[in-house]
């Protein structure tokens, strides 16, 4: 290049500070490659936490009105067992509501196996309660035995609350999936705070002679600000774009509940992975600074 | 311009200088000499504000410098030239680019004519030399190197800390008779130098004060001077 070129350079803009600061391979590439590792990593814990948080509603959802109480009595019991288990189901904590379906509501139920004249009155169709559940839920052992002694012609059928346990585990896990890009994030600050420091005390002579000759501590600190934002992005970047791949390339079986086969995207939800990269870059960025202003204090 | 009342400096518990009282008056020509170790750089950076005092006080350019933020002191900084001992170049830069670095590092930055910048890399006379790396440069060049550095922001303050340390007599002149060039040209001048022959040689181009420190103390030096 000319000097005349060299000068023009020189003297244009910011990215002078740039030149002005050595560049420094060895950090450059380590916070490149940490920044990849870590985005590689908050992809799957995203991909974690949305699976397991679909998961998690479906699988409530399911469960709000899980359970069922039938009553099974010579016709003369039934109404007064009814009552007796609808006054118990008021009482019993983690019962939301409960309600004993109509003839008409039972008819509607039967129709489709057995033809809408199916007359009601004259065959022994046990009469059914539906429970509606709090989130905490009702403890069903405690009811069983309390059924047994109030209405012995009630069974309680819940064999959709072994799912419970299950789904309490998948909202655990979506709580987990972003406890951990959390944790993630703070470790990529914790990284590029220790490799701008590094970079800043390699370069003490040359901030040094930078206040020297007038620059002001925000001048300095931009070198640096500048450098380790672009690498976080470059590196996030790409950790991002192969963390996407690798999910895209897990096997799915999308009709099975199963967490495994469901870790991955879907719909929108694969939107989300981009905001890792700025999401680093911004850590970056406030990282340095507060490092390099630190640093800066102690110079003259 | 610069202003010291009672001001003291000592690197450890002992005052290295102490008792300073002094006034430099715009456009002033002063050299400040006194033996190896007698605090002749230690003063000069008192003057911008790399050393604060430990008790008395300085005054730069109106500003208590105990007083300056650090944004404070490094915009004084761009209005005082300083040549430094050791010249405090970057290594990786071409001389060219360490000439211009205050005016990069500066607010002003985009200002700086590349045609100016050559202008004053010729006054100096280092044409030839604009993309050496410093470490290729004779001492000689050094000096004068960073004293374009010193002068490219067209400060009013001049601090030069024995410019002619490691050249020979003939190159001291030179760098001597830009000084007085510059100071011709209006700008506060002084010269930290153990080289008599130097002062004497100044006295016949401008009008200088000689500043002796001796025991911690600054004073007036003798007429010999
Ligand atoms: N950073 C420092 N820490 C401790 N002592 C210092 C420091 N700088 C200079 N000194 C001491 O202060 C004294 C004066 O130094 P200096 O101002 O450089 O003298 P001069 O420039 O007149 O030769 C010397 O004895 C030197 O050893
Ligand atoms: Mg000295």
């Amino acid at each position: 290049m000319s000097i005349r070129g060299n000068l023009l350079a020189l003297v244009r803009g910011d990215g002078q500070a740039d030149r002005v600061v050595p560049r420094s391979g060895q950090s450059a590439r380590l916070t490149l490659a940490t920044a990849a590792a870590m985005a590689f990593l908050a992809v799957f814990a995203m991909a974690l936490s949305t699976a397991s948080g679909r998961l998690a509603d479906r699988w409530s959802d399911a469960l709000a009105q899980s359970s069922t109480i039938r009553i099974s009595a010579p016709a003369a019991e039934v109404e007064a067992q009814t009552w007796a288990v609808l006054t118990l189901l008021e009482q019993t904590p983690g019962v939301q509501s409960a309600r004993a379906l109509s003839d008409e509501d039972q008819q509607a139920l039967l129709a489709p196996w057995f033809g809408p004249d199916l007359p009601l009155d004259d065959l022994p169709i046990p009469r059914l309660v539906e429970i509606v559940e709090t989130p905490e839920g009702y403890d069903s052992d405690g009811l069983r035995q309390r059924l047994a002694a109030e209405a012995p012609g009630a069974v309680l059928d819940d064999h959709d609350r072994w799912r419970r346990p299950l789904a309490e585990a998948a909202g655990r896990l979506r709580l987990l999936g972003g406890l951990a890009l959390v944790l993630i994030l703070g470790a990529t600050a914790a990284m590029v705070t220790l490799a701008a420091q590094s970079a800043l005390s390699a370069n003490e002579q040359v901030v040094r002679v930078m206040r020297l000759v007038g620059a002001r501590d925000s001048y300095i600190a931009s070198a640096f600000v500048r450098r380790f934002t672009i690498r976080a992005l470059t590196g996030a970047g790409v950790g991002t774009l192969l963390g996407l791949l690798a999910v895209a390339m897990l096997p799915s079986a999308r009709d099975t509940a199963a967490l495994l086969t469901g870790l991955s995207f879907s719909g929108a939800s694969w939107l989300w992975p981009l905001i890792i990269p700025p999401l680093a870059a911004a850590t970056a960025f406030v990282a340095t600074r507060v490092a390099a202003f630190r640093t800066l204090k102690g110079l003259k | 311009m610069i202003e010291m009342q009672d001001a003291a400096y000592g690197y450890g518990a002992e005052p290295l200088l102490s008792g300073l009282s002094m006034h430099l008056p715009p456009g002033s020509f002063h050299f400040l000499t006194g033996p190896s170790g007698a605090g002749k750089t230690t003063f000069l950076k008192l003057c911008y504000a790399e050393l604060l005092p430990t008790c008395g006080s300085v005054s730069l350019f109106g500003h208590t410098a105990t007083g300056l933020s650090r944004d404070g002191i490094a915009d004084l900084r761009q209005r005082i030239g300083v040549v430094h001992q050791d010249c405090r170049f970057l290594d990786h830069l071409p001389l060219h680019e360490n000439i211009a670095l205050p005016l990069t590092v500066s607010a002003k930055g985009g200002l700086v004519q590349d045609a100016n910048l050559a202008e004053l890399v010729g006054w100096v006379g280092l044409s030839a030399r604009a993309n050496a790396l410093p470490p290729e440069l004779s001492g000689g060049e050094r000096q004068r190197a960073a004293l374009a550095r010193a002068i490219i922001m067209d400060p009013d303050l001049i601090l030069a800390d024995e410019p002619t340390g490691n050249v020979d007599w003939e190159m001291s002149l030179r760098l001597l008779n830009l000084l007085v060039e510059l100071n011709r040209l209006g700008k506060t001048v002084v010269i930290a130098t153990h080289d008599l022959a130097l002062i004497r040689a100044a006295k016949q181009k401008v009008q200088a004060r000689v500043l002796r420190i001796q025991g911690g103390q600054i004073m007036a030096a003798g007429a010999d001077l």
